[in-house]
């Protein structure tokens, strides 16, 4: 039988029953399209994710306090500790040879107001390093200075964000005064908007200078966190082992093990974010893959009907000549043909779920060409698997007792 | 042409063994038009699947233009049904949703003759068969039972076969009707020349051929020439 006559043929048996082929399409068009769709956005989740994550800054390492465990004692948790002061950050300039800039922090919430009104905000106590650090950019005036640092001064610079929320949006507040916590600092520069959001936007904060925030809000010597800067990106994990042995001797503290501080990157964060996409994703496209697996199912069941019922037509063909293959062939072809068409149809749905998802939900999305190469390969793989016992029953069938069959 | 030497056929139902053919010889040549005649349950039907290469015999030898192929594997078998055999059923079995031409290509289909060739070849069987052109295009649902069987039967001639096997032609038909397929098997027999197998339970149907065979409990009772009903005129030509 000629490759053309075979597609004939199956063109001319799937389109007998439109409705039933329709419908047994329609499984495979959910399956695929589910597929497409929530791999999209799970895709999308982590590319948001991963993003966001990236605006934090580039090369950059932090160090946190970590669990104080005095002689094997109580832990009073990861973060909580204080054992971070600007010795260490001394420390770090003194010694550490693949580091381009050491900016501590110091970051508290506190209630902050302005004429009239007010806002709960992050409030960083930073050094001038702080905004090539984390790659911010200044809208107007000036970011905090050295001489704002050794004189105490206080004066505070707003992330975007928060400009918006106290003075309105496209005010310049420069030159103004806003009470943290009561006490007066006066406006002497707006962020430029960085995007990403979440956890530590850098455009809802406000920074002052860091010696200002030890005296006035946190009263206390210690650091929330180190922000390093690697000299380079190759340079992040001798960085990353510079800090930790300066540390812990600073700290002397023999075995590592017992660190009060951790060191993460950013590829630590990515990497941790990045895990648990990577089992929503996961666990998505299993759902989604259940739906194909009953699509095929459905497939399986009606290319059984059609071999019943297509008995007669069988022993027909079988009389006037068709080998074995010819009928195998023939059966394949019409389950790949449902398939085949069901999948593509199913990631055109996929595709337009995806946009519908970013367009009216604003969820991130993003169909690639991966899952489409699988979604192809999946259903016809489905077509091949599925088709293939009803295709072998229909040529066993016996032309004699084919064509008796009523 | 065809030679058949005391072929049986059993069947097995549970303990039970029925002879269906129990040791039937004859030979048919080429150009002839022969009738097998039997009530139902004389064997007729398994002597016909076993023409026709649907089914292998228990015993015995079957020789089809000097092929034994009472031997032959199921692949084989189709092939040999494909080449040499062409079949008339008495309910058509048309693919219902195709054209009256397309079912008669279909044999050629799975011949891999190329579509021109086909349409060439399926013309001429269809003008054999005596369907008027007009309703070559028609779905063959869309047909009378009469035109039905000439489409069936222009199927069957369409790849020249050795010999055409009608198995109760007009079984479906009304006696007018029928008697029109009858003259068309003689038609095809005199001035064609093709070699025709009837089978039927109606001593009416089976005087149209020149020869009964007729059985009786897989045996055969009586082989005999029989001035047909409608014998080949000296010169005759197509109605």
């Amino acid at each position: 039988m000629r490759i053309a006559d075979l597609f004939q043929e199956t063109y001319d048996a799937v389109t007998v029953n439109k409705v039933r082929s329709g419908l047994t399409m329609l499984g495979i068009v959910i399956g695929i399209g589910s597929v497409i769709a929530l791999l999209a956005m799970g895709q999308g989740a982590k590319n948001s994710i991963e993003s966001s994550i990236q605006s934090i800054g580039s090369n950059l390492l932090m160090v946190r306090p970590g669990a104080m465990r005095a002689g094997g004692g109580v832990s009073s948790g990861r973060g909580s500790a204080q054992t971070l002061t600007m010795d260490d950050v001394e420390a770090i300039r003194g010694q550490a040879t693949a580091v381009r800039a050491v900016a501590p922090e110091i970051s508290g919430r506190y209630q902050v107001t302005a004429a009239g009104t007010n806002t709960n905000v992050s409030v960083y106590g930073v050094t001038e390093e702080y905004q090539s650090v984390k790659s911010l950019t200044v809208e107007s005036g000036s970011f905090v200075s050295a001489q704002n640092e050794k004189g105490r001064s206080k004066v505070a610079v707003l992330g975007s964000a928060t400009r918006d929320d106290l003075f309105g949006e496209g005010n310049d507040p420069v030159g103004s005064k806003i009470k943290i916590n009561r006490i007066e600092f006066k406006v002497i520069g707006v962020m430029a908007a960085k995007g990403g959001s979440g956890f530590g936007s850098a455009d809802e904060a406000i920074y002052v200078p860091l010696a200002t925030a030890q005296q006035y809000l946190s009263s206390s010597r210690y650091l929330s966190m180190i922000n390093v800067e690697a000299a380079s990106a190759e340079a992040m994990d001798l960085a990353e082992s510079e800090l930790t042995d300066i540390l812990l001797a600073a700290h002397d503290i023999t075995d590592p093990t017992l660190a009060d501080f951790m060191v993460m990157s950013q590829a630590d964060i990515v990497e941790t974010a990045s895990s648990v996409t990577d089992t929503f994703v996961t666990l998505l496209a299993a759902i989604a893959a259940i739906s194909l697996l009953v699509g095929g199912i459905g497939i399986m069941n009606m290319m059984l009907t059609t071999v019943t019922e297509r008995t007669r037509e069988i022993g027909l063909r079988k009389a006037i000549g068709a080998r074995r293959e010819d009928i195998v062939r023939q059966f394949l072809m019409e389950s790949l043909l449902l398939t085949f068409v069901g999948g593509a149809i199913g990631i055109v749905v996929g595709w337009l779920i995806a946009q519908a998802a970013i367009r009216f939900a604003s969820i991130q999305a993003s169909v690639s060409l991966s899952a489409v190469v699988m979604a192809v390969g999946v259903s016809v793989g489905i077509g091949v698997i599925f088709g293939y016992y009803p295709a072998q029953r229909a040529a066993k069938l016996r032309p004699i007792e084919a064509l008796r069959y009523e | 042409m065809i030679e058949i030497s005391d072929i049986r056929k059993a069947y097995r139902v549970g303990d039970i063994e029925t002879l269906a053919l129990d040791g039937v010889s004859f030979r048919i040549e080429k150009g002839d038009f022969v009738a097998i005649m039997g009530q139902s349950g004389s064997g007729k039907s398994t002597l016909m699947h076993i023409i026709g290469c649907l089914d292998s015999p228990t015993s015995g030898r079957y020789f089809l233009g000097g092929h034994d192929v009472s031997r032959m594997t199921d692949d084989e078998l189709s092939d040999v049904r494909r080449d040499q055999i062409g079949f008339v059923f008495q309910a058509f079995n048309l693919l219902p949703r195709a054209t009256a031409i397309r079912n008669v290509s279909l044999p050629l289909i799975y011949a891999n003759v190329l579509p021109e060739e086909r349409d060439r070849r399926a013309g001429e069987a269809l003008l054999a068969a005596g369907l008027p052109e007009d309703r070559w295009h028609h779905h063959s649902n869309e047909l009378s039972g009469g035109q039905k069987q000439r489409v069936a039967i222009a199927r069957a001639l369409v790849n020249s076969p050795a010999i055409v096997l009608a198995d109760e032609p007009t079984g479906n038909l009304d006696s007018k009707t029928g008697e029109v397929v009858l003259e068309t098997f003689r038609h095809l027999n005199c001035d064609l020349g093709h070699t025709i197998l009837l089978i039927t339970h109606e001593r009416y149907v089976a005087e149209h051929a020149d020869r009964i065979i007729t059985l009786k409990d897989g045996r055969i009772v009586s082989d005999e020439e029989v001035r047909s009903k409608h014998p080949c005129p000296v010169e005759r030509q197509t109605p």
